[in-house]
C-alpha cells in the first residue's frame, strides 16, 4: 500500500515540477515517468537498508539512461527528461538539517549533515555522468555494428 | 560579392539569435555552442567560431566578417523554449527549412511566452509540494499546510521577480514567507512537522536545472561557464537557506 502511495504523489510531485519548468506539453507523461522510476529505485535501496549515497547514485543512473532513451525517441535535448526527475533526490532535508544545527550553534553536527548533502550532490552528479557516457558507448556499438552487417550484406 | 556578405550578416543573426534564446531559456552552454556550430557549417561556414558563456557570446566567422558579441544578463528556466529552437536548428541542418523561415521563427520564438498561466503554475508548484511531504515521509494531516506554503511561497518568487528583478532577493522573500506560513501552523497546531512541511514547500524554489547544467558543463570541459553556473546555483541555495536560518532561530 505504501508502495503505491509513493507512486502516485512521485508521479504528481515530478509533474508539477516539471510544470514549473515549462517542459513542452507532450511530454510531461513521461518526465513524471522518469520521477516515478527514479523515486521507486531510491525508496526500495533505502527501504532495504542501502545507504541514501547509494541509493542516489543508482537512481539517477537510471534516470539517466531512461531520459537518453525518451531523449532519442522524442528528437529532444536530454535535459528536458532529466531535471524533474532528479529533483526528488537533491539533499534538501540534509541541507535543512545543516543550516539548523549551524543556526543552533552546533557547528560539528552541522558540518557532518553539510558534508552528507555535499555527497548526495555529488553521487547524483556522478549517476548522470557515467549513464551518459555508458549510453554512448552502447549507441556507438550498435551504429558501427549496423554499419558492419550492411557493409556485408553489400558483398 | 554584396549579396554574399548580406548573407552572412543573416546566417550570422540568426545563429546568434538562436544561441540567445537557448541560453535564456537555461540550456547548456556546450550544447548551444555545438548547435551554433552545427547552424554554421550547414551555411557553408566551415571556419566559424563560437564562444558561448552564460552572460554572452561570441561569434566569429574568421577573417571576412567582423566578430560579432551578444551580451545575455537574464536567464529563467524555459524547456519548451530549448526544444523548440533544437527543432528549428535540426531542420535548418538538414535543409529542410530556408535561413529565412529558420530566422522568422526564431522571432516568433523569442517573442512568445510559453509558459502555463500563473494560476496553473502555482498549483502545480502547491502540489508538489504536498506531494514531497508524503515523499519524505511526512503525515498526511501536514499535507494542507505544505500545499499552501508551497504554492504561496511560488507565487511570491514569481511576484516579486516581477516587481524587483533580483533573483536573491525574490529566492529570500518566497523561502522567508514559507518559513513563516509553517512556523504559525505548527504554533497554532494546523501542522506538527515544521522541519518536513519547510523541506516540501522550498522543493520548487531549489536550483535542480543549474546543479545539472553546472555539472554537464564541467565534464564536457567549459570549466568557466560550468563555475558561473554553479556560483548562481550557489546564490539560489544560499538565499533559501537564510531565509530558512532567519525563521528557525526565532
Amino acid at each position: 500500500m505504501d508502495i503505491i502511495i509513493q507512486l502516485i504523489v512521485s508521479f504528481f510531485s515530478t509533474a508539477g515540477i516539471a510544470i514549473i519548468f515549462n517542459v513542452p506539453r507532450k511530454t510531461l507523461f513521461h518526465c513524471g515517468f522518469v520521477g516515478v522510476i527514479g523515486w521507486m529505485i531510491y525508496y526500495l535501496l533505502t527501504e532495504q537498508g542501502l545507504d541514501v549515497v547509494d541509493a542516489s547514485f543508482f537512481s539517477s543512473f537510471i534516470i539517466a539512461i531512461v531520459a537518453h532513451l525518451y531523449a532519442r525517441r522524442f528528437k529532444m535535448p536530454m535535459i528536458i527528461f532529466i531535471v524533474a526527475g532528479i529533483i526528488p533526490l537533491v539533499p534538501g532535508g540534509m541541507a535543512y538539517n545543516a543550516m539548523r544545527n549551524v543556526v543552533e550553534d552546533d557547528y560539528l553536527q552541522g558540518l557532518q549533515y553539510g558534508l552528507k548533502a555535499f555527497l548526495i550532490t555529488g553521487a547524483i552528479v556522478m549517476g548522470l555522468v557515467f549513464a551518459e557516457v555508458l549510453m554512448q558507448f552502447v549507441f556507438r556499438a550498435i551504429r558501427s555494428s549496423k554499419s558492419k552487417l550492411q557493409r556485408t550484406y553489400r558483398k | 560579392m554584396l549579396s554574399r556578405e548580406v548573407d552572412n550578416e543573416l546566417t550570422i543573426d540568426c545563429l546568434l539569435l538562436a544561441g540567445r534564446i537557448m541560453i535564456e531559456s537555461g540550456a547548456e552552454t556546450y550544447r548551444v555552442e555545438d548547435t551554433m556550430l552545427r547552424m554554421a557549417q550547414s551555411q557553408n561556414m566551415l571556419d566559424a567560431q563560437c564562444y558561448a558563456t552564460p552572460t554572452g557570446i561570441i561569434f566569429s566567422l574568421g577573417k571576412t566578417q567582423p566578430t560579432r558579441i551578444t551580451s545575455i544578463s537574464s536567464r529563467v528556466t524555459d524547456l519548451q523554449k530549448i526544444s523548440l529552437v533544437n527543432s528549428v536548428s535540426r531542420r535548418l541542418t538538414s535543409h529542410i527549412i530556408s535561413l529565412e523561415d529558420a530566422y522568422d521563427e526564431l522571432k516568433s520564438i523569442q517573442k512568445t511566452n510559453y509558459f502555463l498561466p500563473i494560476y496553473i503554475q502555482t498549483f502545480a508548484a502547491a502540489l508538489a509540494s504536498g506531494c514531497f511531504l508524503i515523499m519524505f515521509k511526512g503525515g498526511w494531516s501536514d499535507f494542507p499546510t505544505a500545499f499552501i506554503a508551497g504554492g504561496l511561497g511560488f507565487l511570491t518568487l514569481i511576484l516579486m521577480n516581477h516587481l524587483t528583478k533580483v533573483k536573491f532577493f525574490s529566492e529570500f522573500t518566497a523561502s522567508l514567507i514559507i518559513g513563516v506560513i509553517a512556523f504559525l501552523a505548527v504554533k497554532f497546531h494546523y501542522g506538527t512537522e515544521i522541519d518536513k512541511i519547510i523541506i516540501s514547500s522550498v522543493m520548487p524554489l531549489v536550483p535542480g536545472i543549474l546543479i545539472t547544467n553546472a555539472v554537464r558543463d564541467l565534464m564536457a570541459g567549459h570549466f568557466m561557464s560550468g563555475m558561473a553556473k554553479g556560483a548562481e546555483a550557489f546564490l539560489t541555495a544560499f538565499a533559501i537557506g537564510s531565509a530558512i536560518a532567519v525563521i528557525l532561530s526565532f
